[in-house]
């Protein structure tokens, strides 16, 4: 009790700026705890979509873990489960909404992945493992914190299978034509699913190799 | 008859919930350590989307599609539900998972305790409600169509649980680079089973 009282004092504290970037790598939702890879894979063809789709995550991740955490001593734990998906459904609802009237386009790219979003276990994840036992700063800290681990890993798949698979960054060519003329071709592969998976699998290697804490045994 | 069929076998094989759509990821890598507990929920998972996706489309089609109110009254034949698909399928989605916990433990108390421990974990599970939600955009004309689908989708991702935890229990025994070892290896694999997977891509249906 006392220690949450002296949390008052700086609303960056070192332990609040913690929660902030231990996502991005240490913990990282998707390389660490293995939450939340179905949408980050699909939606990475291009960096366009990707980015859209981590704002979109970081969005809804800091709003349902700030109501989630302000409702959290009224949640009868029998049917959190339920009261959870109801916050999460309904800020998708909306994000899902607003990414259609102003991105049209990018909406149609993304097609069911928005809808996705509601069963993304991160923010279940994250709901169930942090929002219901905290209070709704450090709540809302942890959700950007893990939203943008996850839109890190999501950018950077997503920049290479732009750059190899299509030769273009936010559908800016730039790969001089010259090197086209050399002989150079765009890999077709990287634009095809199971490249992403192969491009995550490379990410968790390099960062395993840098972060021996993380090897796993067997 | 031959249509649903063609959807039945497309499901499985070319349009694979894990390695086309990489629904259902989550589950996919926690649970396929052993061949036996992929083999649970890989039969669960059949199980639900076989239910869930036609219930769904039962609702899409009478309740949330633009228009489809107007069998209630003329006066609705304009209104558009369609934004609250989300929140009802996930709806459907949980008390049928519950609904089927209960029935599948009062007529099969084996089956219920192998599927036991997944049932629940389901309905929180991508493949589910992207199967729902798939449905939705391809918009399938018929109840049958769309069960065919569900059902598809389902054996699709139960081939493909069941196909990797076999080989994660092969490849216990091989010596891996210390870093890509576990969650890496499987990534890389899962992406070389998707690349066999796209050989089908040119089975014309």
């Amino acid at each position: 009790m006392s220690e949450e009282k002296k949390e008052r004092e700086p609303l960056f504290s070192s332990k609040n700026l913690k929660l902030l970037k231990e996502p991005l790598n240490m913990s990282n939702p998707i390389t660490v705890q293995v939450l939340g890879i179905c949408s980050a894979l699909a939606v990475t063809a291009k960096l366009k979509p990707a980015v859209v789709m981590t704002l979109s995550v970081i969005v809804v991740m800091a709003v349902s873990n700030v109501v989630i955490s302000l409702l959290r001593n009224g949640i009868p734990p029998r049917i959190r489960i339920i009261v959870q998906l109801v916050v999460i459904a309904t800020m998708v609802i909306l994000v899902d909404q607003v990414l259609k009237a102003f991105v049209y386009d990018v909406s149609k790219q993304l097609s069911v992945f928005v809808g996705l979003i509601i069963t993304n276990c991160i923010i279940m994840g994250r709901l169930e493992a942090f929002a219901m036992s905290n209070k709704p700063w450090p709540a809302f800290l942890d959700g950007i914190g893990n939203a943008l681990g996850y839109g890190v890993i999501l950018i950077i798949v997503a920049f290479f299978r732009e750059f190899l698979g299509s030769g273009t960054i936010f559908d800016i060519k730039v790969i001089p034509q010259g090197f086209y003329d050399f002989g150079y071709a765009n890999n077709g592969l990287m634009i095809l699913p199971p490249m992403a998976l192969i491009t995550v699998g490379v990410i968790i290697w390099v960062q395993r190799y840098r972060n021996r804490a993380l090897i796993e045994e067997n | 008859m031959q249509e649903i069929f063609n959807i039945f076998i497309k499901s499985i094989f070319i349009d694979n919930m894990v390695f086309a759509y990489f629904l259902g990821m989550c589950s996919y890598l926690a649970v396929s350590k052993t061949v036996d507990t992929s083999f649970g929920l890989g039969i669960a998972v059949i199980f639900v989307l076989g239910i869930t996706v036609p219930v769904d489309y039962l609702l899409n089609e009478h309740i949330l599609k633009p228009g489809a109110l107007a069998w209630l009254d003329p006066g609705f034949a304009d209104v558009d539900l369609s934004f609250l698909s989300f929140i009802l399928f996930i709806a459907i989605i949980a008390s049928m998972v519950q609904l089927v916990e209960m029935v599948v433990e009062k007529f099969s108390p084996a089956l219920y305790a192998s599927l036991g421990i997944f049932l629940p974990l389901i309905a929180v599970n991508c493949a589910i409600l992207g199967g729902s939600l798939f449905m939705q955009q391809r918009d399938y004309q018929s109840l049958a169509h769309a069960t065919s689908f569900g059902l598809g989708s389902g054996v699709g991702f139960f081939l493909a649980i069941v196909g990797i935890a076999a080989i994660r229990e092969k490849i216990r025994y091989s010596s891996i680079p210390p870093a890509l070892r576990g969650l890496g290896i499987t990534f890389i694999i899962t992406g070389l089973m998707g690349i066999a997977f796209m050989s089908f891509l040119g089975i014309k249906l």
